[in-house]
């Protein structure tokens, strides 16, 4: 077996270098554009359209021709794009960036403590609700990027944390606060007792097997009626208070609200504002956290872990703990995520915890970088920015985020900005 | 169990550090360890030998804990540890090294020997978190040891290099030391000497014997190199096709017709 | 006893119908996952997908056919769907392994997983562009019952559908024991299965194999995707996941990378998860499956039929 682990980067551009000094560049392009047009035709050029109790088709061929000349172009074109992909700056950005990464950071939280005050309504929620995918990349990035542990079933967690939160507040009147560590507490719990068991797998089954869980309990709340309210969720979730102020016109009782106690009019932008500063302060808080971790022993033996797990178990480290401590971290984050979800829209509903939540995050930490913090910070705001941006292009989300993780796993398996890991020096 | 040799003698002085007897591993329908019995001393240097395939490295990995026997006991130090997950054995004071080097091929040296010093330092949360006095002071601690055993080796100058760039003769030794730091009572090579030039085997000789005298542990090695295994060994146990064919001295291993005709072939 | 016991039996064989023919369906694509698993050792994530594109490739020509009029003989609108699902679906299949998988070949583990749920997410809305997103119907072709008799005032049936999936899935499964049995290129499969290094230096071209298992896996599944559009009557986009995770629990309950295990895995699991919708709440019979598959790798990893395989120092 390959010891070596030859970079997939080389294997591509070797395949790629001798297919196309065998054959002729226009006929393999030729192929390809045919074989496009093979795959697309049924799917692309024939719309079942349902008329009634009646299915009909409408041909369309142009999507099938647009695919099939791409193909052919970018086919045809191969040797000088692969040169100019290759050509793109890939820096050894530890090098480069690395040094000065903790700079960058120091800037981006400035600047993310200085944006509500000068902005928009609009753009703070929305920057709010990237946080939060800020939040469960961070999470989600010490289960796969430092302990190499493949989590489908990340989302599940994250319902965790939300659902603590929405049952607790909605039956006995716990507030975010104490419901905030408590989902983080029971997320945790949660990896723990699925981790246990599962984490001597090897690693694909662990995929499998959490992304099993993560359905599982997707189905449980959408189906345990009595106390999830099924399908249609928990709705009216209070909101966060800041030291028993609330953000609300009016206040329940034997509440004050913020803006009574300052005496200042109402305005629903505080209310806004405040939620901001506790993604913030969540994602400061996981920040300093995951960065101590790395330079304990923990974080060693999760890269240790990753590299060899026999040894390590040679060298008297239990690897289930070691993972499990992974495991129901990166669980711990997600919950507190999901709680804070919950006080944000004040609603949910089973369906915000599909599998596809988990491939969004997962997408993130590939995109930015295993392991790399600012990497899946950046990959994160972007990837939840852009499509907010590009309202009309919303539709492609998903098939765009798709085709970013095969894209990714081709071109640049270790992520955007690989991660540069603080390394432990001893003086000479 | 017909071979009598295989429980070779045990040392006169005192209880041996690690007994292991009638043990036999069997992978579906292939034997590939069959009543192998043998006692490591206290401060001995034992060494297992015989052509490949004989099932050296197989016994290797039942006395670590990396296969359950489906016979036979091992013991170390009177206490039953056959079929003991690895890293309990490891946690016991049995550590190996591998045929194919396994270091922390992304981390540097000095990392490694953290690494292995994991149940040895502060794995508080809360004193990491908080970065306490006392954390400080077990990683100030753990970097003095790593740094001790990096100059027993001779990669002090080493130390903050990626293990996967060291030479091949310095990946064994780091290895060894990665295995030393643990403070182990037996200390298991498997061929250590493989791939290493006659002048690296001379000082792995010297390392061997420097790390049994100074530091107080028995070695368990497998070999191929004869000279090595005649110069450092003080007991012999030879295998093939997983049974014990001779055991005892290097005088007597040399002596034993079995062994020469294993090792010589059919005349 | 005596009221229990009327109702029980015809209720069991109605069951034991209903079970083997969606049985049926979870065996055809089990066999890709296995032997891809077997070969390369992969979870080849995107399956699920490739079956949701046969069975949309399998409307899509039986309504280009005129299946709803008539004008066409049905055996040949039907043998019309199952070989046009077949061929683009296995072009798939193959362009699948080429564009996201080969390049990544020999790299670690995890890296062409997530090129395979990349591939996943990709197909799922690349068909949701192309045929949107709600259900689509599929014209009722085989209405009606082969038989159905009462025992003790039970109804107990075999629909058509029923019938051609199991027919189908059984010829098939006989086809492809004797092929993988037989021919060259089953033995090519079998040896890069056992040794992949050893095969190359034989001279077997295991690029080809390796595009083959992809091949024959998406036939197969396209297969069952044409008869589950006939026997739902319904399908739309997001069917490949969920069958995709079962189908894979049967190859896993069978033991990955054996073909008799995956057809033996899919029929337990069919008949499992409709014994247990009958005791059950029918929202949780997709829970029975996922519970199975997380209770299997745990207690069994190797399956039923599956080798263990001897972790390596």
């Amino acid at each position: 077996m390959a010891v070596q682990e030859p970079s997939p980067r080389t294997a591509a551009t070797t395949t790629t270098a001798t297919t196309a000094d065998s054959t002729l560049p226009l006929k393999d392009a030729g192929l390809a554009a045919v074989l496009t047009g093979v795959l697309t035709l049924p799917l692309l050029g024939n719309h079942l359209i349902i008329d009634g109790t009646k299915t009909t088709l409408v041909t369309n061929y142009v999507p099938v021709l647009i695919a099939m000349a791409l193909v052919f172009v970018v086919r045809l074109l191969r040797g000088p794009l692969d040169r100019a992909l290759a050509a793109i700056p890939r820096p050894r950005l530890p090098a480069a960036l690395g040094e000065r990464q903790g700079l960058w950071l120091a800037a981006l939280v400035l600047a993310a403590l200085v944006f509500p005050f000068v902005a928009a309504r609009g753009a703070i929620d929305v920057l709010t609700f990237a946080l939060t995918y800020v939040l469960l990349g961070l999470g989600l990035n010490i289960v796969v990027g430092f302990a190499g542990l493949l989590d489908l079933g990340y989302v599940a967690f994250y319902a965790v944390g939300a659902y603590t939160y929405a049952l607790l507040s909605q039956y006995f009147g716990l507030s975010f606060w104490l419901c905030l560590p408590l989902g983080g507490l029971l997320a945790a719990l949660f990896g723990v007792l699925l981790g246990f068991p599962v984490l001597r797998l090897r690693g694909d089954y662990l995929a499998i097997v959490t992304l099993g869980f993560g359905e599982i309990i997707r189905l449980v709340l959408n189906n345990w009626d009595s106390l999830t309210h099924g399908p249609d969720g928990i709705n009216g979730i209070d909101r966060p208070t800041l030291f028993g102020l609330t953000f609300t016109k009016r206040a329940p009782e034997g509440h004050t609200t913020f803006f009574d106690f300052l005496g200042i009019p109402f305005d629903s932008q505080y209310a806004v504002i405040f939620l901001y500063l506790i993604a913030l302060a969540l994602v400061l808080f996981t920040l300093f956290v995951i960065n101590r971790l790395i330079r304990m022993p923990v974080g060693r033996a999760w890269e240790a872990l990753r590299e060899d797990e026999i040894a390590c178990r040679s060298l008297g480290l239990n690897p289930t703990l070691v993972k499990l401590s992974a495991f129901a971290l990166g669980a711990f984050f997600a919950g507190l995520a999901g709680c804070f979800y919950a006080a944000r829209l004040g609603a949910i509903t089973p369906e915000s915890f599909t599998f596809i939540e988990s491939a969004v995050v997962l997408a993130i930490v590939v995109l930015g970088g295993m392991g790399s913090q600012l990497g899946v910070i950046l990959a994160a705001l972007a990837l939840t920015l852009l499509p907010e941006l590009a309202r009309e292009f919303s539709e492609y989300r998903m098939l765009v985020f798709g085709l970013v993780m095969v894209l990714m796993m081709i071109w640049r398996p270790q992520g955007l900005l690989p991660a540069s890991r603080p390394r432990l020096e001893l003086p000479q | 169990m017909s071979a009598g040799a295989a429980s070779a003698a045990s040392p006169a002085r005192s209880a041996p550090l690690l007994t292991v007897e009638g043990l036999q591993m069997r992978f579906g329908g292939l034997l590939a360890v069959d009543g192998i019995g043998f006692e490591v001393g206290r401060g001995e240097i034992f060494a297992i030998i015989g052509p490949n395939g004989a099932g050296k490295t197989t016994v290797f990995n039942c006395v670590s804990g990396f296969y359950r026997p489906s016979g036979g006991s091992i013991r170390l130090d009177g206490s039953e540890i056959a079929g003991r997950p690895g890293h309990r054995i490891a946690r016991a004071g049995v550590v190996r090294t591998f045929q194919n080097i396994r270091l922390f091929r992304k981390m540097t040296a000095v990392e490694n020997l953290l690494v292995a010093q994991h149940n040895q330092l502060d794995t508080s949360w809360l004193s990491g978190l908080l970065a306490l006095p006392r954390f400080r002071r077990a990683e100030r601690e753990g970097l003095a040891r790593a740094a001790f055993w990096l100059e027993q080796v001779g990669l002090r100058a080493h130390a903050n290099f990626e293990a996967g760039n060291l030479s091949y003769g310095q990946q064994r030794r780091l290895e060894i030391a990665r295995c030393m730091i643990t403070r182990p009572r037996l200390l298991l090579l498997d061929e250590p000497a493989a791939g290493l030039n006659p002048q690296e085997t001379r000082e792995l000789d010297q390392l061997i014997r420097r790390l049994r005298d100074e530091h107080e542990v028995s070695v368990l090695l497998i070999e191929h190199d004869m000279s090595l295994v005649m110069e450092i060994s003080d007991r012999i146990l030879v295998m093939e096709y997983g049974r014990p064919i001779g055991a005892g001295t290097p005088a007597e291993v040399r002596a034993n017709p079995r062994v020469i005709k294993a090792y010589l072939g059919e005349e | 006893m005596n009221e229990f016991l009327p109702n029980f039996l015809p209720q069991l064989t109605q069951q034991l119908i209903n079970g083997l023919s969606l049985g049926s369906i979870y065996a055809l694509i089990a066999i890709g996952y296995t032997m891809v698993y077997g070969i390369i050792g992969m979870i080849n994530f995107a399956h699920g997908e490739i079956y949701m594109i046969g069975a949309y490739v399998g409307v899509v020509t039986l309504t280009a056919l005129g299946a709803a009029s008539g004008t066409l003989p049905l055996t040949l609108v039907l043998a019309g769907a199952l070989v046009a699902a077949i061929v683009v679906t296995a072009a798939y299949g193959w362009t699948v392994e080429r564009v996201a998988y080969r390049p990544l070949r020999g790299g670690p583990r995890l890296v062409p997983l997530i090129s395979a749920i990349g591939m996943s997410i990709f197909l799922q809305n690349y068909v949701q562009l192309g045929q949107g997103a709600r259900d689509v119907s599929v014209p009722p072709l085989l209405p009606g019952n082969l038989f159905s008799v009462e025992i003790g005032g039970f109804p107990v049936s075999l629909s058509v559908t029923r019938a051609l999936i199991i027919g189908v899935t059984v010829v098939l499964m006989i086809a492809l024991t004797l092929y993988i049995g037989r021919s060259r290129m089953g033995r090519a499969c079998r040896a890069c299965s056992e040794d992949m290094g050893m095969a190359r230096l034989l001279g077997i071209d295991t690029d080809r194999v390796i595009s083959f298992t992809f091949v024959l896996g998406a036939a197969l599944a396209a297969v069952g995707g044409v008869l589950i559009g006939l026997s739902i009557g319904k399908i739309n986009p997001f069917i490949g996941f969920v069958v995709g995770v079962k189908a894979f629990t049967a190859a896993v309950l069978g033991g990955i990378g054996s073909i008799p295990g995956a057809m033996l895995g899919g029929v337990l699991l069919g008949l499992t998860e409709t014994f247990a919708s009958a005791f059950l709440p029918t929202e949780y019979k997709d829970v029975v499956a996922f519970s199975l598959l997380v209770l299997v790798l745990l207690f069994r990893p190797t399956g039923l039929l599956g080798k263990p395989d001897i972790e390596k120092v």
